[in-house]
């Protein structure tokens, strides 16, 4: 069932208008936090919440077309231990997760303009995952509730 | 035990969080409205996550049934 509504939600015909933009600021590049992040994306997304993902630093570097499905390491608070427990639970990774979430519902990935200068990388360096490019300003006129900065 | 025809049915035990829900909307997605479907989950999530999201989404949640180390999900797609 297609419903289109005035902001263009509503792919799988949820009742729409109500609810909450989920505003996410990804900074860290490391796996778990990606994973998290991801995990949040695609519950928000699933609830019929639009999400816009803002990448900046090592976030936006792990979108890099060619290292997007390597090894990011994960927090220092992790440990081995904690890696391996991470690891062995056989998670869907990040990206495939934002992936869904896309296809699932109103979901924008931008990278932070300031961070792709920094990197000297153009859009044809990331993945297509991500929409395109924002500066800071573009973000939080988009941006009308909290922000949340992993 | 539901009297409800499972139309189809998913396996999901041993997924990690979101998965089984992530194969649950795929299934209501792809399915004709009427259809039940029958989701084991062995996801702590899955306890709240399908009940939510089938209430979000305006489907039916016909049955939950806990069983040794997982449960059972019922649901009608119902448009």
């Amino acid at each position: 069932m297609l419903v289109v509504t005035a902001q263009g939600y509503g792919r799988q015909g949820y009742a729409m208008g109500t609810d909450d933009r989920l505003s996410l600021v990804l900074f860290s590049g490391t796996d778990d936090k990606l994973q998290a992040a991801a995990v949040l994306t695609v519950g928000a997304a699933a609830m019929a919440r639009p999400v816009d993902v803002f990448l900046q630093y090592w976030a936006l570097d792990a979108f890099r077309a060619d290292r997007i499905l390597k090894d990011h390491g994960v927090s220092p608070e992790a440990g081995p231990e904690g890696e391996r427990a991470m690891r062995d639970q056989g998670k869907t990774h990040w990206s495939e997760l934002f992936r869904q979430a896309k296809d699932l519902g109103q979901v924008r990935i931008q990278a932070c303009a300031d961070s792709m200068e920094m990197f000297h990388i153009t859009t044809d360096d990331l993945d297509p995952l991500v929409d395109g490019i924002w500066g800071v300003a573009s973000f939080f006129m988009e941006a009308d509730g909290p922000v949340t900065f992993i | 035990m539901t009297t409800a025809e499972i139309t189809r049915s998913i396996d999901a035990r041993g997924m990690a969080c979101p998965g089984p829900l992530m194969t649950l909307i795929g299934a209501i997605r792809e399915g004709q409205v009427g259809d039940v479907i029958e989701v084991l989950s062995s996801d702590e999530g899955s306890k709240t996550d399908i009940p939510a999201w089938v209430a979000k989404a305006k489907h039916e949640l016909i049955e939950v049934t806990p069983d040794d180390g997982y449960s059972r999900f019922v649901i009608r797609k119902a448009r």
